[in-house]
């Protein structure tokens, strides 16, 4: 698996809701590698571990990748102070994407997103044919992508906890709803664990391929000193796999949740 | 004008005296696609055991200021497989490789040290300052006699360069240094992380599954030089130097302090051309300075 390591101009931030910003960032020897799924290290000034954020869109025209990211400590609130123009110190693509190609031709796809975890389904979306977005949000100030998802989707179903947009629901309710109608060949998701758990069990209540991206606190990013691992049943064996390296997609039957 | 930066430590010869140390550098492979291995001085593979070793459940890092905590325990899949599967490959590209050997029991240790002694690694590491695991790892290395014994056991079954690594979480560094020095250790490596703890203040819990985990970054370098400087002194076999380098300035203060070569870790983490940069780094200043052979600057400090 190759990798770049290198500094690279922000040429556009904009912030879509409170605390979630985005940068799109020139790197065309990154974009040529990256794949939907994959995630990047980046650096911020300053600190001494980097953080790992999702790969929102990839644009191979123009050498440009975007990452979507919440602000949630000192790190990232660091990143969010760069601006259009500065250089961003980065280590990417890294970890392995999403299985596309488990999707037949004919094939339907749902992916499910759950609030910092719905910027990584967006590139995913756009490589399908035939996809739902279901997309869940705390409230109406959270919403973030939802027209970018109507571009590639045929369908975006938005829940939000208290209702103001959309249903008032979790993500499985309307995921339940498309996997009854049998013609789903895969679901993709990215959220909170808790949420990934819940997807996770109904992908196999209706024996539908489930791939989930797992998020941990990271050290090299490149999987050598086995900071992040998560539990995972592999072969009948529990093992601690590095979620940076192994992952960040795993198979949803094999994580132990 | 290149200068020769080659190092010996328990004669064995590196390149240059930047190693990647155990545990931030995983068996190399990780780290392949960005430059040559062997531009390295020399790699401290991560710290392997008899047996397989599943190590702790995650949370397993943290960030600190100017620092982080790891509580990784070990993981790793076992000294035959080291053998078999990564160190074939590290050596086809000329690597310096040291093997870092941990263990719960002596016979665990000279387990290992045996299989070790009939491949081809040039040094062996003896990590009894693990501060992760909850047998073996740190307990041999807080006293005197478990550290000796340790050595001595493993001196006995290797004719390879044995180098031994401590930790810093103990009263007087120096007695444990004399000890292993007395068993027949060829070199010390200094220091492993110290033992720290963090805890989210929402939650109440500690940021680390393990509760408490090793410190390491720029934040222990000061600890590093004192401690590197007093082994130094106290012993009269080869020292290596690590904690907290991040930049060349680092790396020649820490052998002025007494270092023969250092190894870098968590700064490979912020910036993986780091050792590369510490090279470029130490090349210049030998140039600007006049300096042929780096053992000129090792141990000059000039204490008041």
């Amino acid at each position: 698996m190759s990798y770049k390591c290198g500094e690279y101009m922000i040429v556009r931030k904009k912030a879509l809701a409170e605390n979630i910003y985005s940068l799109t960032i020139h790197c065309p020897e990154v974009t040529e590698l990256a794949q939907c799924g994959q995630f990047v290290h980046i650096l911020a000034p300053g600190f001494t571990l980097r953080r790992p954020i999702s790969i929102c869109e990839i644009d191979r025209r123009n050498g440009t990748l975007r990452v979507v990211f919440l602000v949630k400590g000192h790190g990232t609130e660091a990143i969010a102070r760069m601006n259009e123009g500065d250089r961003i110190d980065m280590i990417a693509p890294l970890g392995n994407g999403y299985t596309l190609s488990s999707v037949p031709d004919i094939g339907r796809a749902v992916v499910v997103g759950g609030g910092i975890g719905v910027p990584p389904m967006l590139e995913t979306a756009r490589n399908l044919k035939n996809v739902t977005a279901i997309l869940g949000f705390r409230s109406y100030g959270n919403i973030i992508l939802a027209e970018e998802f109507r571009k590639y989707c045929k369908d975006v179903i938005i829940c939000t906890d208290d209702g103001s947009v959309g249903e008032k629901a979790i993500v499985t309710e309307p995921l339940k709803r498309e996997l009854e109608k049998g013609d789903v060949s895969a679901v993709f998701s990215c959220g909170p664990t808790r949420m990934l758990g819940a997807v996770a069990e109904l992908a196999k209540q209706y024996g539908v391929f489930c791939e989930v991206s797992l998020e941990e606190r990271m050290g090299c990013g490149v999987g050598a000193c086995v900071g992040c691992v998560a539990r995972i049943n592999r072969n009948g064996e529990e093992k601690l796999l590095r979620v940076c390296k192994d992952g960040p997609v795993f198979n949803a039957e094999e994580v132990l949740f | 004008m290149s200068k020769d930066l080659s190092v010996k430590v328990a004669g064995v010869v590196f390149p240059n005296p930047v190693i990647a140390a155990s545990g931030t550098y995983g068996f190399g492979e990780d780290y392949a696609p960005l430059y040559p291995l062997n531009r390295l001085g020399g790699i401290s593979c991560k710290g392997t055991t008899i047996n397989e070793k599943a190590g702790n459940l995650p949370p397993r890092i943290a960030e600190t200021t100017a620092g982080m905590l790891n509580s990784v325990g070990l993981q790793n899949p076992g000294v035959d497989v080291f053998i078999k599967k990564y160190l074939p490959e590290l050596k086809k590209n000329g690597n310096v490789i040291i093997a870092n050997l941990a263990g719960a029991t002596i016979d665990d240790y000279k387990a290992a040290a045996e299989k070790l002694d009939a491949t081809d690694v040039d040094m062996i590491e003896l990590n009894i300052s693990c501060p992760n695991v909850k047998q073996g790892g740190a307990t041999w290395g807080t006293t005197c006699e478990g550290a000796g014994s340790v050595t001595k056991a493993v001196r006995a079954v290797t004719g390879k360069p044995v180098m031994v690594k401590l930790t810093p979480n103990v009263t007087n560094v120096t007695d444990i240094a004399k000890a292993v020095e007395a068993e027949g250790a060829d070199c010390i490596s200094l220091i492993n992380t110290l033992l720290g703890m963090r805890i989210d203040i929402k939650t109440r819990r500690p940021v680390l599954h393990n509760n408490v985990g090793g410190f390491s970054g720029p934040a222990i370098f000061p600890v590093a030089v004192r401690m590197v400087w007093q082994v130094a002194n106290a012993v009269n076999i080869d020292v290596v130097g690590m904690g907290g380098i991040t930049t060349w300035e680092d790396a020649v203060e820490m052998m002025m302090a007494g270092a023969k070569a250092v190894q870098m870790g968590t700064a490979i983490f912020t910036d993986p051309f780091s050792p590369l940069k510490v090279i470029d780094g130490l090349e210049k200043y030998m140039e600007d300075n006049g300096i042929n052979d780096l053992s000129e600057i090792v141990g000059t400090v000039k204490p008041w």
